[in-house]
């Protein structure tokens, strides 16, 4: 028997050890457990993503220990 | 202001309303991919919490369902690389086998356990397209993958489904 037969044959005995799902209908209202779930869960405050927070460190060192370099930053900006 | 739009505005009365529109067809297919309704009902539960976690990303003139559905296959396929391999299932849910059935008891019972043993993301594509028999194009839209890498994936699975029943000793017969 070639291997595109025996494949063929697994999807026929897969078929019959595993009958598609029957009762498929949703048996009650699942709103009260999704507003109970909001309600415990609340969002979390708005995060500043860490990458920000590095930008604000190294640009607050540079002007603290260059202040030098301010002027350069506002002609720049 | 349209539904959607007041949805991804954050108007909580617009979610419950796009809940309660959805909610059927979400658990109906995470229920043919699990296999168990009360895991199924847990699941449509955090399909809808990660929608409304990432509200402010869908754009209103999307399309609600297909992204829907799409979260709920992402969750399902959470549940299948977390869940315990050999979870049953549950009577409720399978048709029952005829008594003339060509294959045995036994035989049955190895190919659910050689199945169960496949990793998730194949077992996920093959239960859709080889037990439910969902088009392919659905499932490749629903996964987020090409149609082709789909067929590859349901290809895989039954190799590997034959491999795993070849180490079980199980012989492949029909008949």
């Amino acid at each position: 028997m070639s291997k595109e037969e025996i494949d063929k044959e697994m999807k026929e005995l897969l078929k019959q050890a595993i009958a598609p799902a029957r009762n498929t209908e949703l048996p009650r209202d699942l709103w009260p457990q999704m507003l109970a779930r909001i309600e415990e869960q609340p969002e979390p405050p708005y995060k500043v993503p860490w990458f920000d927070w590095a930008l604000a460190v190294i640009l607050s060192a540079v002007l603290i220990f260059f202040p030098g370099s301010i002027p350069a930053l506002l002609y720049h900006l | 202001m349209e539904l959607l739009e007041r949805f991804a505005a954050d108007d909580l009365e617009a979610f419950e309303v796009l809940f309660r529109q959805h909610q059927r067809e979400v658990y109906a297919w995470i229920v043919r991919i699990v296999r168990d309704t009360g895991i199924a009902e847990d699941l449509t539960v955090e399909t809808f919490w990660r929608i409304y976690k990432y509200r402010a990303r869908f754009k209103p003139d999307g399309n609600f369902r297909a992204w829907a559905r799409r979260i709920a296959t992402n969750a399902a396929l959470d549940h299948l690389r977390h869940a315990r391999r050999e979870t049953a299932l549950p009577e409720n849910l399978l048709c029952a086998a005829s008594s003339d059935s060509a294959v045995r008891g036994e035989q049955r019972e190895s190919i659910r356990k050689a199945f169960y043993e496949l990793p998730a993301k194949y077992r996920l594509v093959a239960t859709l397209a080889l037990v439910e028999e969902e088009t392919y194009s659905d499932i490749a839209r629903a996964v987020g993958i090409s149609e082709s890498l789909v067929k590859v994936r349901v290809f895989r699975a039954v190799r590997m489904l034959r491999k795993n029943l070849t180490s079980l000793r199980v012989e492949v017969s029909v008949k």
